[in-house]
C-alpha cells in the first residue's frame, strides 16, 4: 500500500508527520519525493547501499567555431532562450528546455546538448525499514521525472522485503512533482494548518487529489494557532464528506525532536502530540 | 529594482515577508508592485483589499494529430526529447502523452506531411490587481491539473516590471519554478527558520544564488525555535543577516488570520522599516 503525505502549502509540518508515521508503522519503505529540498535523510540517518545517476534533462550548448549566426535557431525556439546581442546568439541556459529543436534545424550543426548529470537517487536501509530518496541538484530540472524514479524504486523495496507500506513525503505545490507523487497511491494525506493561507491552498490541492482516484484523509496540523479557521477546515471537511484522520495541537517539542534527529514519537513517546499521531495513523491506514 | 523573496523549504515566512514588505513600500509612496510567482498556491492576495483590473490567460502549444496525412514514419517520435509521442506504426496508433509535453513544436517540425498541426491548452492565468495609485499585487495562477508553473511565473514577472520597485514572492523548492523567479532578481531575500530542515534547504538556495551571482542576505524567521546552527553556518559563511523575527505565537495568529503584522505591531513595522531601508540603500 502507498500513501502519499502531501500539503499544499509548505512548512505545515508534513515531513515531521512522515517521520513520525515511520516510527509508528516500523518496518516501512520511505520514500522521500520533496527532492527539491530533500530533508527526511537528516532525521532518518540512513545507511546508503545504493546510488544512480539521474540525468534530469539536457542544456543546449552553441559552438561558436561553427555558428555563423544565422539566427534560425532564434526562430523556433519557444522557451525565450535564444538571445541575439552584436549578431551573436547565445543560450540562456536558465530558460532551455532541452527540447533539442535548434540543435536540429540548425543548418551548420553547431549546436549540442549537454547532460544535466548531477542529481542522484540513493536507497539503503534505517531504523524503520528500508529508504528510497532522490536529491535533485541544486537548479536542475524535471523533478516529477525524479519523482516517479524514487517511487519505482521504493515499490522494488517493498516487494523484495516484503514490506507493506510504503509512505511517500511528497513535495509542496500542485505542480508535475506533486502530480507524479499521488498518481497512482492507494491513500493521500493533506496536512494542512489553520491559516486562510492554507486553507485556500487546502481547497485546490483537494480540487487536484479529487481527479484521482484514491481515498483522502485530511489532518489539521497546528490547529490551536487559529481555533477559528481550524473550526472552518472542519466543517468544511464535514459538509464535502472527507476524513479528518485529526487535529494535532502545535507542539514545539516537534521542533526540539528535528533538531535531535528523532522523530517525535522517539523524542517523547508519551506525549499527547505522540499519542494524537498514532490514532491519526491508525485512523489513515484502517 | 527587483527583489526577490525565496527559500528551499516551504513555510519559512516568504509571503509573510513579502506581503508586509509591499505593504509598508506602497504605503511610504514608493512605485511598488508585487508578484506572486507562487504560481501553484498563490497567497499574497489574501492580505490585501484590491480591485482586479485585468486577467490574461497563459496558454501551452499541443500538437494535433490528423490520421489521415499520417504516414507513420516515426519522425515525430524521434524528434519528440520528452518521450511524449507513442507510436505503432504497424497498427497506426499515435498517441500525445499530453502530461509529458512541453510544447516546444519539434514534432510539428519534424512531420513533413502536414499530419500535425497545433492547438493550445491553458496553462493558467496572470491576474492584475489594483492596491492603489502607485501599487498592484500580479498574481499568477496554475490551472489545477496543469504541471509546470515556469511560463505563468514568467508572464506574472513581465506583467510586474512597470514600476521603480517590484517585489517577487517567489514558490518554494530549488528546481525550474523557483530558478525562473531568482533569475529575474537583482536581489535575493532568503528566508530561513532556525531548524534543520531549515538550515538544510538554506545551504541549497545559497548555492544557487551564488552560482547565479545575485547578491542576496537571509532572514531568519521564528528566531528562538530550533537550534544555533544557522548562526554558526551565516558566520563561517560571512552572510549578513538582514533581519530576524522572533518566534512569536501572536505572530502566527496574525498571519493565519489574513492580516498584516505590521499594522498591529510596532516592534515589527520598525524592523521592516529597516529592512526596506537596508535593501533600497543595497
Amino acid at each position: 500500500m502507498e500513501i502519499a503525505i502531501i500539503s499544499g502549502k509548505g512548512g505545515t509540518g508534513k515531513s515531521s508527520i512522515t517521520a513520525a508515521f515511520a516510527s509508528i508503522a516500523n518496518n516501512v519503505v520511505l520514500a522521500d519525493c520533496d527532492v527539491d529540498a530533500a530533508n527526511m535523510h537528516i532525521i532518518m540517518n540512513p545507511t546508503v547501499e545504493e546510488q544512480s545517476v539521474y540525468i534530469a534533462g539536457e542544456k543546449a550548448v552553441i559552438d561558436y567555431s561553427k555558428c555563423n549566426s544565422c539566427r534560425i535557431c532564434t526562430e523556433y525556439c519557444r522557451f525565450e532562450a535564444m538571445t541575439i546581442s552584436e549578431n551573436k546568439v547565445s543560450i540562456d541556459s536558465v530558460n532551455c528546455d532541452g527540447c533539442r529543436l535548434c540543435e536540429r534545424v540548425c543548418p551548420v550543426s553547431a549546436i549540442s546538448m549537454e547532460k544535466r548529470d548531477k542529481s542522484r537517487m540513493y536507497s539503503g536501509s534505517f531504523r524503520f525499514g528500508k529508504m528510497v530518496f532522490g536529491i535533485l541538484y541544486p537548479g536542475e530540472e524535471n523533478s516529477g521525472k525524479l519523482v516517479a524514479i524514487v517511487r519505482r524504486k521504493a515499490k522494488e523495496i517493498a516487494t523484495l522485503h516484503k514490506i507493506d507500506h510504503i509512505l511517500i513525503d511528497s513535495p509542496p505545490g500542485i505542480g508535475c512533482s506533486l502530480i507524479s507523487s499521488i498518481t497512482g497511491v492507494d491513500k493521500v494525506v493533506i496536512v494542512t494548518e489553520p491559516s486562510m493561507s492554507a486553507f485556500s491552498d487546502l481547497i485546490r490541492t483537494v480540487e487536484l487529489v479529487s481527479k484521482f482516484n484514491t481515498e483522502l484523509s485530511i489532518v489539521i496540523n497546528k490547529s490551536d494557532l487559529c481555533q477559528q479557521i481550524t473550526d472552518e477546515i472542519i466543517t468544511y471537511c464535514y459538509q464535502n464528506k472527507f476524513k479528518l484522520a485529526g487535529t494535532i495541537k502545535f507542539d514545539p517539542e516537534i521542533v526540539y525532536a528535528m533538531v535531535n534527529c528523532m522523530t517525535i514519537n522517539e523524542w517523547k513517546p508519551d506525549s499527547e502530540t505522540s499519542n494524537t499521531l498514532k490514532q491519526i495513523y491508525n485512523s489513515i491506514i484502517n | 529594482m527587483i527583489v526577490a523573496v525565496a527559500s528551499g523549504k516551504g513555510g519559512t515566512g516568504k509571503t509573510l515577508i513579502a506581503t508586509n514588505l509591499f505593504a509598508l513600500l506602497s504605503k511610504a509612496s514608493y512605485n511598488v508592485n508585487l508578484a506572486d510567482c507562487d504560481a501553484e498556491e498563490p497567497n499574497s492576495l489574501i492580505f490585501f483589499k484590491s480591485t482586479k483590473e485585468s486577467a490574461s490567460e497563459v496558454r501551452q502549444m499541443l500538437p494535433l494529430f490528423e490520421p489521415e496525412a499520417c504516414t507513420y514514419c516515426g519522425k515525430c517520435e524521434e524528434y519528440c526529447n520528452y518521450n511524449a509521442i507513442f507510436l505503432l506504426p504497424e497498427k497506426r496508433i499515435f498517441r500525445l502523452i499530453e502530461d509529458l509535453c512541453h510544447g516546444c513544436g519539434a514534432c510539428t517540425y519534424a512531420c513533413k506531411f502536414d499530419a500535425l498541426k497545433e492547438t493550445e491548452i491553458s496553462l493558467g492565468e496572470v491576474g492584475m490587481y489594483r492596491v492603489n495609485s502607485k501599487s498592484k499585487l500580479v498574481e499568477g495562477r496554475l490551472r489545477v491539473g496543469a504541471l509546470t508553473p515556469v511560463p505563468v511565473i514568467k508572464e506574472t514577472i513581465k506583467a510586474s516590471l512597470d514600476s521603480e520597485i517590484v517585489i517577487l514572492d517567489a514558490p518554494p523548492g530549488t528546481s525550474c519554478p523557483f530558478i525562473h523567479t531568482i533569475s529575474k532578481a537583482d536581489y535575493v531575500l532568503l528566508v530561513t527558520e532556525p531548524t534543520p530542515f531549515g538550515l538544510n534547504d538554506l545551504k541549497l538556495s545559497i548555492q544557487i544564488v551564488r552560482q547565479m551571482e545575485k547578491p542576496f542576505s537571509v532572514i531568519i524567521n521564528r528566531a528562538g525555535l530550533g537550534s544555533d546552527d544557522v548562526y554558526k553556518y551565516l558566520k563561517k559563511e560571512k552572510i549578513k543577516i538582514s533581519m530576524e523575527l522572533q518566534f512569536d505565537k501572536e505572530i502566527a495568529m496574525i498571519y493565519s488570520s489574513g492580516k498584516l503584522v505590521i499594522e498591529s505591531r510596532a516592534d515589527i513595522y520598525q524592523k521592516f522599516v529597516k529592512l526596506s531601508e537596508s535593501i533600497i540603500h543595497n
